[in-house]
């Protein structure tokens, strides 16, 4: 049994990266960088609590959260897609103006600089014999987790499966190629950075609403530990989800660790030392698509 | 769909001050071959494009069937019969042959979904009708570049191509991939179909065109067919003047060996052993020519002695120094200098200028940098002096390398790796993509270098290139060195037998295809 509640339990914190990671792999599929992933959803999460806060209904909270998602993911492609800014700059610059707007907004709104008050969380869908499980019952009642876990399917297979998926792993790869073919590289860039958008911000909502609240910087560099994972997962949507389940069995064994003699902090970096081989070829070798950071210039 | 009549009328196309394309005519009726060539950025490649939609012509026009056209994108042409196969391949390395192929018009089942299986058997199809074998589910990273080119053709002719560009689609051929590519053009227009072909090589012309146009400094300098031309008078409307042939080479003993090798095994990127056991030695005033075809070990050879790659057995020594396993710089040091076969990857740096692409690699000698620094002002003024001798065109120290045409990328390599005082030089295919008047300059630098003392290994896929500058040759098949002789003790057919393992004194199995091996003449 407890196995089943520490697995629960480590399911539960891999949501959010797993959302973000495949959302990032979407994006990176393309050929855009998505380092900004921790303001998207920081931003995702902030817009939840506004909504949700507001009208006292959560379901309102996770559609804010997916607009602000996509809002600022479009500010994201608008700069690297349409005016080819660097991708690396353009992502920092947007985690850092999600960092400082959600503080402004928090003091603004809330009159606090550190956290808002509490708002409603997603109510529970009860599948009949399933909500009863031993250990898991609860977990495979959360909306989040089930949308999440059907998201892994759907996201890999359009990634792989269909016209959309193979047109943005061109793009990504060779996008002079794909222009020639008549496929608009920006367009499909757009749609990459975009889907990543909405992603990211329901992983900011899922935090929001497993918290009940904002507190400034909430996300805590969990975009950078999804952007890892996506790596680690060799941008496969599956892949990137799979990671991220072995990071948050690290982040759980850790807080269960937490007091007694062995040094959590060990734990704390394994995403990072897990990230360094995979980069370093020794879990398989990870290999970015080719054009990914490069902006598409169809002048050169 | 019959294939249209495509007419290419004064079209002229600028590049800021310069005019890469002057109001340049061209006809292209219903199932011919019109072969287009041209020195180094003569505007081949520009003029394609036009016509292809890839870059829009400043004045001039496009007429097909007798009404005027424009084609603002590739797929405006594409939509009229045209189809291209570009210098540098446009394939999607990690998708597979049946994904490149029907990228764009993919095979759809409902709700978007992809039919992998309907494309593959499609694919299989065109590429069984027209007989361009190719596994349509092998992915493109695993094709040699022969079969890389017969995606590209399927490419095209999937999307109803009846006009076929094909730009310089030889040049990175084996002898036998051309013949196999000759036969699937004659096909083509056989069916009726349309053909462009850029190409370096006249004696191609005469094989294949019915009709061909001279490009020279963008202007056309001659249009005939094939038929009432010959190769010398083409090569004289390409360059002005008739090349001269080769000199007479000067007889001298070869000196001290400069670059030996012992007993080298070098393993490729699967770990396969791709040279085994090779040994053998160049030496001073001698130039060593290694015959083979391409894929037998003569890649990795080049890398390994270049120090890119370290030996999984045996030594290396340049100069009389013991360089196996050390970094390329010391490679260098000990006097190497190496035009590799990879003009982009390996020769240049595309972003950079051609004056800082002149000192790649040179950096710490004390004329071009103290210290951290670069040369600056002086550095360019020197460019400018070797920019001129190689004929670089533009010879302009701060334009990028990206930017140059294909042949002109090429002489900037030779410029730098031939001048910098090596003893001994690699020259892997140095005069490929390059034009008659590049190619006799390269080859009389090379005999020049010779001259002058140097060792000089020289791998080609041209025989003719090899029979004319080698002192010795050696044959590669298989990684092994399966034949020394000389020049004037061999010819194109012989090589070709040993070559392929056929030869009767070789001890290597036989192959199971048969044909005579063919060497395409390069400088007939
Ligand atoms: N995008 C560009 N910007 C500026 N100059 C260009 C560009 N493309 C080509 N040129 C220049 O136009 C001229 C013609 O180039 P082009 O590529 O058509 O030559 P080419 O006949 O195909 O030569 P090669 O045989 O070497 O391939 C060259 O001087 C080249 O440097
Ligand atoms: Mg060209």
């Amino acid at each position: 049994m407890d196995v089943l509640l520490f697995a629960a339990a480590a399911v539960r914190i891999s949501v959010p990266y797993a959302l973000a990671a495949m959302g990032a792999s979407l994006s990176e599929r393309g050929g855009v960088v998505c380092i900004a992933l921790e303001g998207l959803m920081l931003n995702g999460a902030l817009a939840y609590t506004l909504g949700a806060h507001a009208t006292q209904n959560p379901w309102i909270g996770v559609l804010c959260a997916l607009l602000a998602g996509l809002a600022t993911a479009w500010l994201h492609a608008e700069a690297t897609v349409r005016f080819r800014a660097d991708q690396i700059t353009t992502g920092l610059g947007i985690n850092l103006l999600a960092a400082g707007l959600t503080r402004f907004v928090l003091v603004r709104v809330f009159h606090s600089s550190s956290n808002s008050p509490r708002v409603p969380g997603l109510p529970e869908w009860r599948i009949p014999g399933v909500a009863d499980l031993p250990g898991v019952g609860e977990l495979l009642s959360s909306p989040l987790v089930l949308i999440t876990l059907a998201l892994v399917v759907l996201v890999h297979g359009l990634l792989f499966r269909t016209v959309f998926g193979l047109r943005l792993r061109s793009i990504g790869e060779r996008p002079e190629a794909a222009a020639t073919l008549g496929i608009s590289v920006a367009r499909y860039r757009f749609a990459g950075v975009l889907l990543c958008g909405l992603m990211a911000g329901l992983a900011g909502a899922y935090l929001s609403s497993e918290q009940h609240s904002f507190t400034d910087g909430m996300t805590g560099g969990r975009g950078y530990i999804a952007l890892a994972a996506m790596i680690v997962g060799k941008w496969n949507p599956v892949g990137a989800a799979a990671a991220c389940l072995l990071f948050g069995a690290a982040e759980a064994l850790q807080i269960k660790l937490q007091g007694s003699a062995f040094p959590s902090e060990l734990l704390q970096a394994l995403p990072y030392v897990i990230t360094m081989l995979a980069l370093a070829g020794f879990i398989g070798r990870a290999v970015a698509p080719r054009a990914v950071g490069t902006p598409y210039d169809p002048e050169s | 769909m019959s294939t249209p009549h495509v007419t290419l009328r004064g079209i002229t196309r600028r590049f800021g001050a310069l005019v890469a394309n002057d109001r340049v005519t061209l006809e292209l009726p219903p199932g011919e071959i019109h072969a287009l060539v041209g020195e180094n950025g003569a505007g081949k490649s520009t003029l394609m494009k036009v016509l292809f939609g890839l870059l829009q012509p400043d004045e001039g026009e496009i007429v097909v069937d007798g009404r005027n056209v424009r084609f603002a994108d590739p797929q405006a042409a594409m939509r009229h019969g045209l189809g291209m196969v570009h210098q540098h391949f446009m394939l999607v390395d990690t998708l597979t042959v049946a994904e490149n192929v029907t990228l764009g018009r993919e095979t759809q089942a409902r709700f978007g979904l992809l039919a992998p299986g309907d494309a593959e058997r499609e694919v299989a199809a065109l590429a069984e009708r027209h007989r361009l074998p190719v596994d349509p589910k092998a992915r493109i990273s695993q094709l040699s570049v022969g079969a890389q080119q017969r995606v590209e053709i399927l490419k095209a002719l999937y999307r109803g191509a009846r006009v076929l560009i094909l730009d310089e689609p030889t040049a990175v051929l084996t002898p036998q991939e051309v013949d196999e590519l000759f036969a699937v053009l004659r096909a083509l227009v056989a069916e009726g179909v349309s053909i462009v072909l850029i190409t370096h090589k006249l004696a191609e012309v005469k094989a294949l065109a019915s009709r061909v146009t001279v490009l020279r400094g963008g202007k056309v300098a001659g249009s005939a067919m094939v038929a009432d031309t010959s190769i010398e008078r083409m090569a004289e409307l390409m360059v002005g003047h008739v090349p001269a042939p080769l000199t007479e080479r000067s007889h001298r003993a070869p000196g001290a060996p400069l670059l030996e090798v012992q007993g080298l095994e070098v393993r490729d990127a699967r770990h396969l052993p791709a040279v085994r056991d090779v040994s053998f030695a160049v030496r001073s005033g001698e130039i060593v020519g290694i015959a083979g075809v391409e894929g037998n070990g003569q890649h990795e050879l080049i890398e390994c002695l270049a120090g890119l790659c370290p030996p999984a057995r045996g030594a290396v020594r340049i100069a009389g120094v013991a360089v196996s396993g050390h970094s390329a710089r010391e490679h260098r040091a000990a006097g190497l200098a190496h035009i590799p076969s990879d003009r982009l990857h390996r020769g240049l740096v595309p972003d950079m200028s051609l004056a800082e692409n002149l000192v790649l690699g040179l950096q710490r000698r004390p004329d071009i940098g103290t210290g951290p620094w670069l040369g600056g002002h002086t550095l360019e003024d020197a460019s400018r002096a070797r920019l001129q001798e190689y004929d670089v065109r533009p010879p302009d120290p701060r334009a990028f390398a990206g930017r140059l045409s294909g042949g002109n990328q090429q002489k900037l390599i030779a410029a730098r790796e031939l001048t910098q005082g090596a003893k001994a030089i690699l020259a892997a295919h140095p005069t490929r993509g390059v034009d008659l008047g590049a190619i006799d300059f390269i080859h009389r630098r090379l005999l020049a270098e010779r001259d002058a003392g140097r060792a000089v290994l020289l791998v080609s896929s041209e025989l003719s290139e090899i029979l004319a500058l080698s002192d010795r040759i050696l044959v590669l098949y298989e990684g092994r060195i399966v034949h020394e002789t000389t020049p004037a003790a061999t010819d194109e057919r012989t090589l070709g037998l040993h070559m392929t393992g056929r030869a009767s004194h070789t001890d290597a199995p036989l192959p199971p295809r048969n044909g005579t091996p063919h060497a395409s003449g390069g400088l007939a």
